[in-house]
């Protein structure tokens, strides 16, 4: 077996099929990055379990998870004040998080270099928007790289490293899902991790480090005067490139993954098109935009999102007085979801009929059944959630958090009818809770999430005597991005830590009201509920149990996972409440309407037995190999 | 070199990425340029998991609508949406005969796929449809394995041949998983 943290710290240049995500980790190795923080969101989960994979004694870099994006910023920002290069990353929306911080790091002299590497979701694959944040490069004057694929992630970071560390200033790498997850042979150089030099570099020579007042306005000035120098340096940067086929009437500027996408679809192009493809979308690199307005009658902008370079675009060829047809965006279609190849083809068709014929395939209607993502088999949500409903009335205002638990909306739940962003349920709920005599407010929120933006919402609560019924799902672990550690549980990514029990916490903050118990239990958590619906004020309720996909994974590991399973017996009088209220995957129907256990999905951890009317389910033990119960 | 696109489907928690994996490694062992990407947004078990897996000199690596030369499903339900949003008419689908069935399913609101189903679609199209299904697995998450052994046994991607295949697990497991995932790689490419 070849396992990634050997590919990682192979000393020797090494070929290696590798992801974006996994790709970038070798460039941080190989640019000298210290420091690395982040908060987890997809798509960029992987690049920990990159740094995760390198055998701790061989890693020269620190790595943390902090509680969210704003703090990974800071920590980051800190460690290159101090002479260290670092790196934060994290997800698209974790830039909204972050962006008090982030849009103030253009203004310092960072002497060790710091790159923000921002994993964007065009087509919002696992987001809950698709935000484009290349709005941001341009609002704190920070510039942005845009890689197309891994082999792009790899030298665009280390070109963007050798720059953030020769200027003092922060650059954006901005990945997009399918640059991050996408996979191809990569040839990487040689590393070598030298003798570093680990003393504190802080001073104020390079002084002032505080913006306020007419300081912070020679420090947007120096930010500027940056700027100004990296467009200089980077205006003929390899990253940027000319394909030239010999086309004067037509042209395409283009960026990121569509670039790609677009390569694909000219292969079933009449004609052929010249292109300009940009590396660094912020600052754009005017000339040789320029240069290429005035050599083509047409000229369309492909951008995926936003109409960002289409604006610049414009306005240079107003400036410049150039007779050239700029087409941008056409209709709304062209600002939404990702620019796949189908995408693309559809873009240019629509642009230049003439090039492109319609593809007709001639599929036969079928109908396909839809498949949204559920709670796991054993979820502890689940059972909350089954619990809570009958613990609420029709009119009662669910308010969901950001989580596993946000999948409560769908059916056969329904529990949760609004979300605004990570952390807002108190204080939406309390909102609701406004003029609202008669309908109860009941908030989610997940354990992460509580640590990661929760708590002011319930120090609000609490200061501003808020009448409302908290929720806090605490499963042990951040389940959605692949289960990372928080700090209620005594440990972080690099070893044991004080643990910040969720109970306590709230206990010390005033709270009055606070319950805490198994999920499973559904009887005990149904009649919590009911008492806090019946008490005013702002109430909180601990609903409890480990993540049984992170919890199975582990028994599974140390071969201690009890193979059982539940089974539908005799009993049985097609009430279906396993199906239609509870909801278990692991429930399928017979065409005749008889209820059976797919073996596949039952982890026989019984909190289902519970919920059965007629009795009719029951344990079947099954263990092979452990201990029979 | 010709390009040959292979899209696999199945539901989240049933392997695709490992699957995925190892053909993209299978590929390079034996020396074809390769690209993939895995489309996993929410990881919760039971949504739709898909990845695509671009042999060839070729640049993004997602695959158009119905440009798929080889499809690879791990159950019925997305076997049925593989073939319909990917395959290339005259092409080929293999696919692992089991059911997790949609929650539309399970209420009721649609009809369970079945085999019948599936063949009729792949008919009209000119598909060649095999599929898989071994009585005596014991363990469920070999099935992604058996599905592979079974694409080597009849050589469903150009050049890449078996010894590529078991390099590639090679590669990426170790201990009783890599013994038992071989041992059932050989029986079913033996049969």
């Amino acid at each position: 077996m070849k396992t990634l943290g050997e590919i990682l710290i192979s000393k020797n240049p090494i070929s290696e099929i590798v992801m974006g995500n996994h790709a970038l980790v070798r460039a941080m190795l190989e640019s000298g990055v210290k420091v690395v923080t982040s908060y987890p969101g997809s798509p960029t989960p992987e690049i920990a379990e990159g740094i995760r994979s390198i055998p701790k004694d061989k890693n020269p870099m620190y790595f943390e998870f902090s509680v969210n994006e704003k703090v990974a910023t800071e920590v980051a920002f800190g460690a290159s004040m101090n002479g260290h290069l670092s790196t934060v990353f994290f997800k698209s929306v974790g830039l909204n998080v972050a962006a008090d911080s982030f849009v103030q790091l253009g203004l310092f002299d960072l002497i060790g270099g710091m790159i923000i590497v921002l994993g964007d979701d065009p087509g919002a694959n696992s987001s809950q928007n698709e935000q484009d944040n290349r709005h941001f490069s341009k609002l704190s004057y920070i510039p942005m790289f845009e890689p197309n694929s891994p082999k792009e992630v790899y030298e665009m970071f280390k070109e963007a490293a050798k720059i953030s560390k020769d200027l003092h200033m922060p650059i954006i790498l901005r990945l997009t899902t399918h640059v991050c997850h996408a996979k191809e042979k990569i040839n990487f150089d040689k590393l070598i991790i030298e003798e570093y030099d680990y003393s504190p570099k802080f001073d104020n020579f390079n002084a002032p480090h505080i913006p306020i007042a007419a300081k912070a306005l020679d420090m947007k000035r120096k930010a500027l005067k940056r700027l100004d120098i990296f467009k200089n340096i980077t205006q003929n940067s390899r990253f940027n490139e000319y394909i030239d086929n010999g086309n004067k009437n037509k042209g395409i500027i283009v960026t990121g993954l569509p670039y790609l996408s677009l390569l694909d679809v000219l292969e079933y192009s009449k004609e052929k098109i010249d292109i300009l493809k940009i590396g660094i979308v912020n600052p754009l690199p005017e000339k040789i935009i320029i240069d290429f307005l005035k050599t083509h009658k047409e000229v369309k902008i492909l951008e995926e999102l936003d109409d960002i370079m289409e604006k610049d675009i414009k306005s240079l060829a107003f400036d410049h007085k150039i007779d050239v047809k700029i087409i941008g965006k056409l209709d709304i279609e062209d600002w939404i979801g990702e620019y796949k190849p189908d995408k693309v083809y559809e873009i240019l068709r629509k642009t230049w009929p003439e090039i492109l014929e319609k593809i007709d395939i001639n599929i036969p209607e079928i109908k396909l059944n839809p498949r949204p993502p559920q709670l796991c088999p054993g979820c502890g949500h689940r059972s909350a959630f089954h619990a809570i409903k009958y613990a609420l009335k029709d009119t009662d205002i669910t308010v969901a958090d950001i989580g596993c638990h946000t999948l409560g909306f769908l059916e056969p739940y329904n529990m949760g009818q609004v979300l605004l962003s990570m952390g807002h349920s108190t204080s939406t709920g309390a909102g609701l809770s406004l003029f609202n005599k008669t309908r109860n407010v009941v908030a989610f929120l997940g354990d992460s999430t509580l640590f990661h933006a929760g708590i002011p919402g319930i120090v609000n609560a609490i200061f501003n005597n808020h009448n409302l019924t908290l929720i806090i799902m605490e499963n042990g672990t951040t389940a959605m991005t692949g289960h990372q550690d928080l700090p209620s549980i005594g440990k972080n990514f690099n070893g044991p830590s004080e643990a910040i029990p969720i109970k306590k916490l709230l206990e010390s903050l005033g709270v009055k009201f606070i319950k805490e118990v198994d999920t499973y239990n559904q009887k005990k958590l149904r009649e919590y509920v009911i008492e806090a619906l019946n008490t005013d004020g702002f109430k909180v309720i601990i609903a409890k149990h480990p993540c049984m996909l992170k919890l199975t994974r582990e028994q599974r590991k140390k071969g201690i996972f009890k193979n059982n399973k539940v089974e539908v017996t005799s009993k049985c009088d097609h009430q279906y409440i396993c199906i239609s209220d509870f909801g278990c995957p692991a429930y399928q129907i017979t065409p005749k309407g008889d209820v059976w256990v797919q073996e596949d999905l039952c982890i026989g951890d019984g909190s289902c037995i519970q919920t059965c009317p007629t009795n009719a389910l029951s344990f079947k033990i099954v263990s092979k190999g452990g201990d029979k119960q | 070199m010709k390009i040959f696109n292979i899209y696999l489907i199945g539901v989240g928690g049933q392997g695709i990425g490992l699957l995925s994996e190892v053909i993209i490694r299978a590929a390079d062992k034996a020396n074809l340029p390769v690209k993939g990407v895995d489309t996993h947004g929410l990881a919760q078990r039971g949504g739709t998991v898909s990845s695509n897996i671009r042999i060839g000199n070729v640049n993004s690596p997602l695959i158009m609508k119905n440009q798929a030369d080889l499809v690879v499903a791990l159950e019925r339900h997305e076997t049925l949406r593989g073939m319909n949003d990917y395959s290339k008419n005259n092409s080929t689908v293999i696919y692992y005969d089991t059911v997790w069935q949609p929650l539309d399913v399970r209420l009721r609101k649609n009809k369970e796929i079945n085999n019948d189903v599936l063949l009729k679609a792949a008919n009209k199209r000119n598909i060649n449809l095999i599929k898989v299904y071994i009585d005596d697995l014991n363990d469920a998450r070999m099935q992604n394995m058996a599905v592979l052994a079974t694409m080597a046994k009849y050589n469903l991607i150009p050049n890449v041949q078996k010894n590529h295949y078991i390099a590639a697990i090679k590669d990426l497991l170790t201990g009783n998983i890599l013994k038992n995932n071989i041992e059932l790689f050989e029986k079913i490419y033996e049969i």
